[in-house]
């Protein structure tokens, strides 16, 4: 006579709190998710408790609800992309929405009047939702400032990636039960990474300890005053940390050489199973993608026990319906009212 | 808006309902399937584990209890100011080939149940649903009529019923507000 969970996540003590039905936000107000830096923890945890109720639809047979039908959902994107695209294209198919991509390289339309111009003729096809990234920071910003539509950052520039932040909060919760009093570590290319900013905002809000790491160069010490801890030295941290995010060296942001070799970079940053067997048992290790393997980590450590790698992928779908189901309820308020 | 709240039935009146729907429902099962009780959310789901408790006892054997969450399926989703809070669907036994007992607390216009027998069929193919109530209050606006029924009540298309169980309330009884806009006289409508 229980009801048992659909989903059965694997961690036993995460399960209670997860499951909990109550959410302390009882209405979404939002139109636009630009980054996590602008959201409340309450409007955060309001996202993963929906994200997670979402979660279910991706087990059944038939993975599609009917909560959208009729809305139009727009990818444009302005720099490459694989699986955010085909995340939010795959969210927004399940939730019932029409999607229609837009993509163009950086180099033909890339900022200015014909940036707004082209979603302004975007819009004009009746988009209800926008999906952008755009190699820009504010790109997304700008551009909810002139469209009706709501406007979801998938990243921009170095500035920020919510729905990636979104989905590596849900991964490190199912797997950990909780998010307050957890020591996370961000390893790698902070300064160009829009993943590190978004996990900053997030983490900070929902009252974890981060620590940033990787050579000087790409971990400033200012970024202390984000209310991080700032370390050079992988070896010493690594015994201390519950998560390791491992975010990818952006070899297309870096002119100039910010690390002598990629050689030298993987001595002292690689995650490998030396390093894993410094850390702590249940060590959850994150990479949001595309990793380099034998760059940032190593392919045994990648597809090893600590990786939830694959689980950040599927949390992504769920994450991404979440938010276009909440930003949509806000859409249609709008046109009801107009009407 | 308490001094509007009309009493119908207390703890012990709705524990003798369920009682009774409890052993009309597995009179009328069929006993060549798999048997499973859903509830809708919210106040469907503590009704069908109530009902799983008679039947346990008629049964000898647990009835598992699923909930369904029909925000998705709403014909009126985002028609309101509000924006509904998802709470989830938890069905964790198949669907397909089973006789599923639609549980809920008060049956209206039956737009509720049409959005919760949409979302089942998503799941699956189930051999037979039937629908219990523990208040059919008329004003169907779908063709849908429910198979067990603990109270019929009368009611004026403006009021309000509502179901009060545990542990989501802290007392038991089934109340009707009476909106203060209504004439002395109402148009009552006729019950099934």
């Amino acid at each position: 006579m229980t009801i048992a969970s659909p989903t059965s996540p694997s961690s036993g003590s995460g399960t209670a709190s997860v499951a909990a039905p109550t959410s302390p936000l009882s209405s979404w107000t939002r139109k636009h998710l630009l980054g996590l830096e602008d959201l409340s923890a309450a409007e955060i945890m309001a996202i993963l408790e929906t994200a997670q109720s979402f979660a279910e639809i991706s087990t059944r047979s038939r993975k599609k609800v009917p909560a959208l039908q009729g809305r139009i959902v727009f990818n444009l994107f302005f720099e490459n992309s694989t699986r955010t695209r085909t995340s939010f294209s795959l969210a927004a198919k399940r939730l019932s929405a029409d999607t229609q991509d837009f993509s163009t390289s950086a180099s033909s339309l890339s900022k200015g009047e014909t940036f707004i111009d082209t979603a302004k003729n975007i819009e004009a096809m009746g988009a209800d939702v926008m999906v952008v990234r755009h190699p820009t920071p504010g790109a997304p910003h700008l551009l909810a400032q002139h469209v009706k539509a709501s406007v979801i950052n998938a990243g921009d520039g170095a500035h920020e990636h919510p729905t990636q932040g979104l989905l590596d909060l849900m991964t490190i919760r199912k797997a950990k039960g909780r998010i307050e009093g957890l020591t996370v570590g961000l390893l790698g290319d902070i300064v160009h990474s829009r993943v590190a900013r978004s996990n900053i905002w997030g983490l900070t809000k929902l009252g974890a300890h981060i620590i940033l790491c990787g050579p000087p160069t790409l971990v400033p010490r200012s970024m202390e005053r984000l209310g991080c801890e700032v370390a050079n030295r992988l070896d010493d941290i690594l015994p201390r940390c519950d998560v390791v995010n491992v975010l990818r060296i952006q070899f297309e942001r870096q002119q100039v050489g910010l690390f002598p070799s990629v050689g030298e970079y993987s001595h002292f940053y690689m995650m490998t199973e030396e390093r894993i067997r410094l850390a702590r048992p249940d060590l959850l290790l994150l990479a949001p993608g595309p990793i380099n393997r034998g760059v940032e980590l190593t392919p045994e450590v990648a597809d090893g026990r600590h990786s939830a790698i694959l689980d950040q992928v599927t949390n992504g779908l769920a994450v991404r319906m979440a938010v276009l189901y909440l930003l949509s309820g806000k859409m249609e308020a709008r046109t009801t009212q107009t009407n | 808006m308490t001094s509007d709240e009309e009493i119908l039935c207390e703890a012990e009146e709705i524990e003798r309902l369920i009682a009774g729907m409890g052993r009309t429902i597995w009179d009328g099962r069929r006993r060549d399937l798999p048997f499973y009780l859903i509830g809708v959310r919210t106040r469907g789901v503590p009704l069908a584990q109530r009902l799983a408790q008679e039947l346990t006892l008629l049964a000898d054997d647990e009835v598992v209890v699923g909930a369904v969450d029909i925000t998705l399926y709403r014909d009126d989703l985002g028609r309101g100011r509000r924006w509904p809070v998802l709470r989830g669907t938890e069905i964790a036994f198949p669907v397909d080939g089973a006789e599923i007992v639609l549980v809920d607390d008060v049956l209206f216009t039956g737009r509720t149940v049409r959005a919760a027998l949409n979302a089942i069929c998503d799941l699956g193919r189930p051999g037979r649903i039937r629908l219990a109530v523990l208040v059919d209050r008329g004003h169907r606006e779908l063709p849908i009529q429910p198979d067990f029924v603990g109270l019929h009540l009368p009611t004026d298309r403006s009021d309000r019923v509502r179901v009060r169980l545990h542990p989501l309330d802290p007392v038991e009884e089934i109340v009707r507000v009476v909106a203060a806009s209504r004439p002395s006289q109402p148009d009552r409508s006729p019950v099934p």
